[in-house]
């Protein structure tokens, strides 16, 4: 047996159709995935069709709280969830360096195929090639995410309303967090640990009673809840306001941010939304994803208003001064001292 | 609960503004010389808290900020090197030198590493005996005692594929220069917190005779801050300047001998050119004689030639508190944090950069 993948493993030949049979289809188990045909072949729908792709890269591939697997069936089933549809189906794409480590492969796949089962949304196709050494970085994953988005719910970046609640539904930075302490080589211990999880449940939830009072869901992944409020705030032409008083951000992150020099707002979420809402409902609907268990720590962080400032996002901070709220530039690096 | 928990709640900030504002006879400018200061102090909207006849003006001690050109093009040029390693702070790599940064250097094939400490850098070089690594020693008082370890280990060690780039800076030599410039009218000067727990705040106390300036030391968090905005309100309007030290639990009057030590026993002081404001006498650190073979630009050969500032850039300005960055031409405009063109926009404690981020609605006025 194989200790490592090598350029044969991606010829098409027999070395790949071992690899498939040993190691993928051993834990991915989809009918369509195992009839091995160019592509899947799914069920009749009505409605009409959400289509999502994202791209990972992580580095390390293993961290504390998931894996390079998790997080790209995660990513793209929240990808689908974010503008309300329901995730149907996943395609799983391998980009493989050679040298790289079978064991480290199939922890990733049964990683994979755990968090698809849980999600109940299945592996249906696949694709695996494997680059020369040193022409990629270990592992890179695609997943494409296919969904139904409900005729009833028009979910926009471009729907936030002045006078709507701006609702956050856990902790902040967790994933960032841990992906930069241990790029960095510092073990911060404590209850560090990536977010990695799905949201469509939570956002079924939140779907199933609305009425169209639900107007945005975005979750804050790369470039953080800063960013990504600015996206909304220039997409839907309004003001945000937020405090810092109300954002959850468990004590260890926020220390480990202080240590690091790095500003939990702009750091990577992998299992968080942000749901702007109308504020008569704003409580009910807090109550809904408090009640699950990915939004236990759910809050109300602000409100959105006229825009007076050009769509701008502002923070009350906790000692009651104000500060805007920029969009990330560049990558967040750490500081001198 | 976070030991920070205390000085950021409104409980302890509120009665500090309050104070502030009552004791508040005249219009004051004061200086916070520490870019970890200006981000505090944005990142906390206290500027938006102040009354209106307090000044705030930032001072030269981003160290990134004050790293002349030539230097960041001399680890550059190391970084062209097929053998070298360049293992940096995390601030300087997006720092543009004459023609580009570390960060295009990597891109374009450099081996350019981040470290959180230079002893990471060592802990490189000793994985990488073939490659020499080389680390750019800028920073002030803070950087300077780990740096002083980062060598004497390597002394210990034996590792002699490790080098550095004095580039090293020292505040009380730099402030004294500042606060000769007659244009520059700074009533009351917010001492830096970390440079002050290695030096102690006695340090400032020459200055404060001389130059009649009320000093502060203060800590990082909201209520130090304001604190220490206090104490400075209160000695200009006793009209006796003097020096009070408002961050006793990390700052003594002497400071950390054994850092200090470190710092005497690898590096002697020396003239260094800071950027905006030139050549400054003894406010630098030099390698002595015992430890010259750490010495990055004679063992690789570099050539460091003078550079030229950007066009229209007014970071030397900025630093010396003399203009505020919506003044400067190229502000917001060819300039941001996505394509800096001077250092006060690219490092994360730069005026120019926390001006962007932080300027909120409530707070045009600077």
């Amino acid at each position: 047996m194989d200790t490592f993948i090598s350029l044969d493993h991606g010829s098409g030949g027999l070395a790949s159709q071992n690899l498939i049979g040993n190691l993928f289809l051993k834990y991915l188990t989809c009918p369509q995935l195992r009839d091995l045909e160019d592509c899947a072949v799914l069920g009749e729908y009505s409605g009409r069709i959400a289509l999502s792709t994202d791209s990972y890269v992580v580095d390390p591939l293993f961290f504390p709280g998931g894996d390079i697997g998790c997080l790209a069936v995660h990513g793209t089933i929240n990808d689908l969830a974010m503008r309300g549809a329901r995730p149907l189906a996943l395609s799983l794409a391998l980009i493989i360096e050679e040298g790289f480590s079978l064991h480290s492969l199939e922890k990733v796949i049964a990683s994979v195929a755990a968090a698809s089962e849980a999600a109940g949304v299945a592996v249906v196709t696949g694709d695996t090639k494997v680059v020369p050494r040193g022409k990629a970085d270990g592992l890179f994953i695609n997943t494409t995410g296919i969904g139904l988005a409900s005729h009833r719910h028009d979910i926009s970046g471009k729907k936030a309303q002045p006078g709507d609640a701006v609702i956050l539904s856990g902790t902040l930075g967790d994933h960032g967090i841990t992906i930069m302490s241990r790029q960095a080589g510092i073990d911060i211990g404590g209850d560090i640990a990536s977010d990695t999880r799905p949201l469509h449940r939570l956002v079924g939830a939140l779907l199933e009673n609305d009425a169209g009072e639900v107007h945005v869901l975005r979750d804050p992944t790369r470039g953080g809840l800063a960013t990504t409020l600015c996206e909304i705030a220039a997409a839907s032409g309004v003001d945000i306001a937020i405090e810092e008083e109300r954002l959850p951000i468990r004590p260890a992150v926020g220390t480990a941010c202080e240590l690091i020099g790095l500003d939990p707002l702009y750091l990577a979420n992998e299992g968080k939304c942000i749901v702007v809402c109308d504020r008569d409902r704003a409580e009910e609907i807090l109550q809904i994803i408090r009640r699950l268990p990915e939004g236990r720590d759910g809050a109300l962080i602000g409100w959105v208003g006229e825009s007076r400032t050009g769509g701008r996002v502002s923070l009350t901070t906790g000692i009651g001064g104000s500060r805007l709220l920029e969009p990330l530039a560049g990558q967040p690096l750490p500081r001198i001292c | 609960m976070n030991l920070a928990d205390g000085f950021r709640s409104r409980e302890v900030t509120a009665p500090l503004v309050a104070e502030i504002a009552r004791c508040l006879e005249r219009p004051v400018r004061i200086m916070e010389v520490c870019g970890t200061h200006t981000m505090s102090i944005f990142r906390h909207g206290i500027r938006s808290l102040l009354p209106e006849g307090i000044t705030l003006l930032s001072g030269p001690g981003c160290p990134v900020c004050v790293t002349p050109i030539r230097h960041i093009d001399a680890f550059l040029a190391a970084a062209d090197l097929d053998r070298v390693t360049v293992a940096t702070f995390g601030d300087l790599i997006r720092v543009p030198g004459s023609t580009r940064s570390l960060a295009c250097a990597r891109a374009q094939g450099a081996q350019v590493e981040i470290v959180y400490s230079p002893m990471d850098a060592l802990a490189l070089a000793q994985r990488q005996p073939e490659r020499i690594v080389l680390f750019p020693a800028i920073g002030f008082e803070t950087t300077a005692p780990t740096i002083a370890a980062t060598i004497l280990a390597a002394e210990r060690l034996d590792i002699a594929n490790f080098v550095v780039i004095e580039a090293n800076k020292t505040m009380p030599a730099a402030l004294d220069a500042l606060m000769s410039d007659p244009q520059l009218k700074v009533d009351g000067l917010l001492c830096p917190g970390h440079v002050s727990a290695i030096i102690g705040s006695e340090a400032y106390r020459p200055l404060a005779e001389r130059s009649r300036l009320a000093c502060a030391v203060a800590g990082f968090e909201p209520a130090d801050i304001l604190a220490g905005l206090l104490s400075l309100v209160r000695q200009i309007n006793e009209g006796e300047p003097g020096v009070e030290n408002c961050y006793t639990r990390a700052v003594t009057a002497a400071g950390n001998g054994r850092a200090l030590d470190l710092i005497d026993r690898v590096f002697e002081p020396a003239d260094s050119e800071w950027r905006g404001l030139g050549t400054i006498a003894g406010s630098g650190l030099r390698l002595r004689e015992r430890y010259r073979r750490f010495d990055g630009i004679a063992r690789l050969g570099l050539d460091v030639q003078p550079a030229q500032e950007p066009k229209g850039c007014r970071c030397g300005e900025i630093l010396k508190g003399r203009m505020l960055p919506p003044d400067c031409p190229l502000y917001g405009k060819a300039c941001t944090p996505l394509r800096p063109v001077g250092p006060c926009m690219v490092s994360n404690e730069g005026t120019c950069a926390a001006y962007y981020r932080y300027i909120g609605v409530a707070q045009e006025r600077v």
